[in-house]
């Protein structure tokens, strides 16, 4: 990982050499044991391509990945090239500078979630809500959440606990954002985004990069580190991947992954000591704790109750850094990397207790979802 | 035209497959994309029928009738020049099929007013060169 900040006035491919240069040492590897590269690319972020110019890596595969199917998609792409032969060990990174765009474009100035300037028309899928003053990803979430407490009588002090939780998290974490404890109190008092949605309910744009090596399981031998292993992936799509005609206003297309992720492993829910779950919106965790079948459809509210079975002594400790509420938004790519020191046991003063054996990445909300398992091998 | 600041509103690019939807209004008819061929209707339109895999789609106006199945109330002023007032920002279900939604914006109540279930009807209200199809109570 590279430094993170709000805004730290840095190009994003100079954060990017710095978190994958930081990623390759610390997995043992020199630049030249690099033969491949793959990048999630949107604007305001470091693409493949010039990356192994700056660094001059020598690849046998590399890929430049968009949003889809999750914002981790590049991670998954990178499996597969190992998995494959494509490559031993592969650089995947993320990096972003949306945290100083959006300080130095003012309110307004880009749309939120994105480090580009706010068109003057619309098309693609925005175009279904710019017209109708939802620029963010945020009120389409919040209607979702809306729905749940109409069907479910889910609660807002319920779905505080996840910022509290993870805030509580965030100081114990050096690169956190925020880190000075939030009451219940703070929540309800807070500023209203867009309801159910409070200020504490959306996460934070930042800058920073995050990298992570992906080596094949017999180029592990040497590592600095105790390999960590691929349990299993998803990235299924069985429905309208879609913000208003997918089939179930109360869940989002996550749904489908968390059906499919066990199908590929003979864990099971149980098995999860450890879980990073995308939190650019509360709801979304909650959603994607149905969706991976550690409650029941409808049962988040309750599961999270109270947020002692989500807090770090808990049974299933989520977003053990703070995750994007507390820490920032790394578009999904801070969750992986916060797993695997959990697993070896690098959380220092959030280590899980135990000695966490499984752990579970889920990222995307809305029409995007991917999720995997990793284990400790 | 109002004067009165709304919420931010940015217009869509018309094309040939969205025109039908965004400028129906302009003669009052809410306009959704519908299969020649097996009479399933489409939103956001498309090129070809999910359905049965055949081009042939025509736009056709539909009742302006709807049923609010999710809804929030947005209080952020996303822009400098937007309003600071609270407005309802919803997905509305049409009758015409099941699952067949908009999203759109409730008007003309009180955003406290507004709840899932809710009957509503569609109002136009003009953006550039088009006519937003936005909601109102259905009394």
């Amino acid at each position: 990982m590279s430094a993170v900040g709000r805004a730290l006035y840095r190009h994003p491919t100079d954060l990017a050499v710095e978190g994958c240069l930081n990623a390759i040492a610390d997995a043992g590897l020199t630049r030249d044991d690099i033969d491949g590269a793959a990048a999630f690319h949107i604007e305001g972020s470091a693409g493949v391509v010039e990356m192994i110019d700056t660094l001059g890596l020598k690849v046998d595969w590399f890929a430049d990945l968009s949003i889809g199917p999750s914002q981790i998609s590049a991670i998954f792409e990178a499996i597969m090239a190992v998995e494959t032969g494509r490559a031993r060990h592969v650089i995947v990174f993320h990096s972003s500078c949306e945290g100083t765009v959006r300080t130095t474009l003012g309110k307004g100035g880009s749309m939120p979630g994105s480090a580009s300037a706010t068109p003057e028309r619309v098309s693609g899928m925005p175009e279904w809500w710019l017209p109708f003053g939802a620029p963010s990803a945020g009120n389409h979430i919040a209607m979702y959440a809306q729905r749940h407490m109409h069907l479910y009588g889910t609660t807002r002090e319920q779905m505080a606990q996840i910022p509290i939780v993870q805030r509580r998290n965030a100081g114990l974490y050096d690169k956190s954002i925020y880190n000075t404890p939030l009451t219940m109190e703070d929540y309800l008092n807070a500023r209203m985004i867009t309801e159910p949605f409070c200020l504490f309910d959306c996460d934070i744009p930042i800058d920073f990069c995050t990298a992570i090596v992906i080596s094949s399981t017999d180029a592990t031998s040497g590592l600095r580190r105790p390999p960590l292993a691929v349990e299993a992936t998803s990235h299924a799509l069985k429905s309208r991947p879609s913000w208003d005609q997918f089939d179930d206003l109360s869940t989002m297309v996550l749904r489908d992954v968390g059906l499919d992720l066990w199908k590929h492993t003979d864990l099971t829910p149980g098995d999860v000591d450890v879980a990073g779950v995308y939190d650019g919106f509360t709801f979304i965790t909650m959603a994607w704790l149905e969706a991976l079948g550690f409650c029941g459809k409808g049962e988040s509210g309750a599961f999270i109750e109270g947020g002692q079975r989500i807090s770090l002594d808990g049974e299933l400790p989520i977003n053990t850094n703070g995750g994007q509420l507390s820490s920032g938004r790394m578009h999904g790519w801070g969750y992986l990397p916060e797993v695997c020191l959990q697993l070896w046991g690098d959380g220092g003063a959030r280590q899980v207790p135990n000695g966490p054996e499984v752990g579970v990445v889920a990222s995307g909300g809305g029409v995007f979802a991917g999720a995997m398992l990793v284990t400790r091998s | 035209m109002s004067t009165v600041p709304g919420p931010m509103r940015i217009p869509p690019l018309l094309t040939e497959l969205n025109t039908d939807f965004w400028t129906g209004g302009l003669e009052g008819e809410l306009r959704i994309q519908r299969c020649t061929h097996c009479a399933t209707y489409h939103h956001p339109p498309t090129s070809v029928c999910r359905n049965c895999l055949r081009g042939g789609l025509t736009a056709q106006a539909v009742s302006g009738t709807a049923t609010v199945m999710a809804f929030t109330i947005n209080h952020h002023q996303w822009s400098p020049t937007a309003t600071t007032e609270p407005y309802v920002i919803a997905i509305v279900e049409l009758p015409e099929q099941d699952g067949l939604r908009i999203t759109t914006n409730i008007v003309n109540c009180d955003v406290r007013d507004v709840h899932i279930d809710m009957p509503v009807r569609v109002v136009f209200e003009p953006l550039a060169d088009v006519a937003l199809p936005l909601f109102e109570p259905d009394r």
